[in-house]
């Protein structure tokens, strides 16, 4: 089991954001973490990225606890802008490649050229959907066993979609787990095998999407509007 | 290709593929993409990309060689026979279609013939 959540929980104050969330997450396969803003989605990445710790309950990493060290092994993309505000796209490479053993720059200059990014361009001069197709890059660059990718559609046009969706396929090997959040569950139904459905803070169910289809006749999108109709988000 | 996300994504790939040596636009012993191949040209999960070849090589329409990849059958029996198997549920989704409306098999082909002429 390459990432493995037992009883994982994180409170803020009163609010429990993460609810004895317990999951086992394998190799190989391409996994959509769904849910309404506020579900605890973004929480649970932060929590197994190691950029969170547990009010109770742990995730593990290849078996040990989520730590320091795994985070060289872990490459998550959060949602919040990251980057200073004075560096250029070069910069942001380098400074990746300072931070992770794992990175490649030659990796990055391809995806940045799939993507039209330049090494020039400066970060504070591009759009939101430049940032979000740097920030991508920047992340898939690294050589790593997991990929988190939260909301990596978001402000991204629909032709983009199509690269970052080749972009993801490209990575999904036998060895790697990818875990890619969004609301855009079309996006997800044709490259993600699994899916994770999770609802104020709690575990929902863990499916195979072709098992669902076939049992079921039902898509992602269809599960999700299951579960959460009615619903804000 | 778009999909329907509400039915198996191996079977849509499957019968894509289906229809591609059952015309011939794939030949007999023509070799195939590689699952990663696969995967990318259309979009799918691996996983779902291994699928197909496993149930492609179920129905007799392609086969695995060790170390050498995925190919059509050279089996052109086989490849007349998923013609046909073809035809007949084209034909049989055709006649239900037609049921609904009231017509028989027998009305339903000379409705076909009167199209013809």
């Amino acid at each position: 089991m390459m990432l493995e959540s037992k009883e994982v929980t994180k409170t803020f104050g009163a609010k429990t954001a993460v609810d004895h969330i317990s999951l086992s997450l394998e190799k190989g396969h391409v996994y959509a973490m769904l849910g309404p803003n506020g579900s605890g989605k973004t929480t649970w990445m932060k929590l197994a990225a190691g950029l969170l710790k547990p009010s109770y309950g742990l995730v593990y990493f290849a078996g040990e606890p989520v730590s320091i060290e795994s985070r060289k092994h872990v490459a998550y993309m959060s949602t919040e802008p990251y980057f200073y505000t004075w560096m250029t796209v070069r910069d942001v490479g380098k400074y990746y490649q300072d931070f992770f053993e794992d990175f490649s720059y030659d990796r990055y200059l391809e995806l940045l050229r799939k993507m039209e990014l330049t090494e020039s361009m400066k970060t504070k001069s591009l759009s939101s959907g430049m940032m979000a197709k740097l920030k991508i890059a920047v992340t898939m660059a690294r050589d790593a066993d997991v990929y988190m990718l939260d909301e990596p559609f978001n402000g991204i046009d629909l032709l983009a979609r199509d690269e970052i969706r080749a972009c993801i396929l490209e990575y999904a090997t036998e060895e790697k787990l990818l875990l890619l959040s969004s609301h855009l569950v079309e996006e997800m139904e044709a490259i993600a095998d699994r899916a994770v459905f999770i609802k104020e803070g709690k575990l929902v169910e863990c499916v195979d999407l072709e098992d669902m289809r076939t049992q079921q006749g039902v898509s992602m999108a269809d599960r999700y509007r299951q579960i959460y109709g009615h619903t804000e988000g | 290709m778009e999909f329907d996300a509400t039915r198996p994504i191996w079977l849509q790939v499957m019968n894509a593929l289906e229809m591609d040596i059952i015309t011939g636009k794939r030949r007999p012993g023509e070799k195939l993409p590689g699952g990663r191949d696969l995967a990318l040209s259309f979009g799918i999960n691996p996983n779902t990309a291994a699928r197909v070849y496993q149930e492609l090589e179920k129905a007799g329409l392609c086969e695995t060689r060790r170390g050498m990849g995925t190919f059509v059958t050279g089996d052109e029996a086989r490849i007349a026979a998923g013609r046909d198997a073809f035809i007949r549920q084209t034909v049989r989704e055709f006649l239900d279609r037609m049921a609904l409306l009231g017509e028989t098999p027998r009305s339903a082909a000379q409705i076909i013939l009167r199209e013809e002429e």
